[in-house]
């Protein structure tokens, strides 16, 4: 094997269609940054300075845990401790695509986990399980999830008084509902449904006993052991001769 | 430490924030790359991925109030029920709402 040799190759057409497909969630994410860029200027950050974090740091659960901790003067490694805490399941989001990841040069790969999030992740994580390799979402649909995080916060900053309680329209549930309506499209088999189990367990347990912001990385972790020591009896090669 | 929200500092604090996520967003991928993947290590990062999705929403379940727990699962139902993502999270907002303006 050739190790220059980045054999995946991006689809023009399917990134147009990945980023349609994310469409509607980001209509959910623009009231999201709304939600944001409201909470940022009462918390004293400048319009411009909200709408920069939203840019650059496009991590919106870190973004309202950091701007909760503002004031006239804001510590700095309770701030960096939240944010890597909450964020540091794109730790294990990455290192789950990386069998896809792989296929593409080193600047693409990191490239495109500057565009990773949980849905575009969640969609791309699920289809690898049933068996196609998706990047073309995190690329498509990464990009519309960034500009209506952008566009959303910009709403919030200068339009945010208009703005409804969205929890009373059950807005604040479209991103739960969307992870567990992907998670429960994707394959289910002993081994999943027990990993799934030992998740929700350990999840619970560190939500419960554990600093917070650990639960995501703690329950999957837990998960993961159970794949660690139960693997997937592979279908035998599909040339040999299986029995009809 | 602490940094004054000057403009200075704001930007400061915010490039800080950039580069912690961006530490998170590359770290994994980084790490994998030095990792050999056998059939174990797959087997690992595929249950450890869907398992990533129940941690999230299993404590959001349980922290949450009745509305969130009834918009979980009505979504939960719907899509074992229907199989179609959109729908069945429509389902789950709808009844976040619904429970919210009744309870």
């Amino acid at each position: 094997m050739i190790s220059n040799v980045y054999p995946y190759q991006f689809q023009a057409a399917k990134v147009r269609s990945e980023l349609i497909r994310m469409f509607p969630i980001s209509l959910f994410v623009v009231a999201f940054g709304a939600a944001f860029g409201l909470a940022a200027v009462q918390k004293g950050l400048g319009p411009l300075e909200s709408i920069l974090m939203s840019t650059l740091v496009f991590a919106g659960a870190s973004q309202f845990a950091a701007i909760d901790m503002w004031g006239a003067e804001v510590s700095v490694i309770p701030v960096m401790v939240v944010v890597f805490a909450i964020n540091s399941r794109h730790l294990l989001m990455g290192a789950s695509l990386y069998p896809i990841l792989k296929d593409v040069s080193p600047a693409k790969r990191y490239g495109l986990m500057l565009l990773l999030t949980d849905a575009n992740w969640a969609v791309s994580a699920q289809e690898y399980q049933s068996g196609r390799r998706n990047l073309e979402v995190i690329l498509g649909g990464g990009l519309v999830l960034w500009l209506a995080w952008i566009v959303g916060t910009w709403l919030g900053v200068y339009f945010g008084g208009l703005l409804q309680n969205p929890k009373s329209l059950g807005m604040d549930m479209v991103l739960g509902c969307f992870l567990l309506a992907m998670a429960l499209g994707g394959k289910k088999n002993p081994r999943v449904l027990v990993a799934w189990a030992l998740a929700a367990v350990a999840s619970l347990a560190a939500w419960k006993w554990l600093p917070a912001n650990t639960h995501v990385v703690a329950g999957a972790l837990a998960g993961g052991l159970v794949g660690l020591f139960w693997l997937e009896n592979k279908p035998v090669d599909e040339d040999a001769e299986a029995p009809v | 430490m602490t940094i004054e929200t000057t403009t200075t500092g704001v930007l400061a604090l915010i490039l800080i924030m950039s580069l912690v996520t961006l530490v998170t967003r590359f770290g994994g991928v980084f790490i994998m790359s030095y990792v050999r993947i056998s059939p174990r290590i797959e087997s690992f990062i595929n249950t450890m991925a869907s398992s990533v999705l129940i941690a999230i929403i299993v404590p959001m379940a349980f922290g949450g109030d009745a509305g969130a727990l009834a918009a979980l699962m009505v979504t939960g139902v719907a899509m074992l029920a229907i199989k179609k993502p959109l729908p069945a999270i429509a389902a789950g907002i709808l009844a976040a709402a619904f429970v919210r303006y009744f309870f």
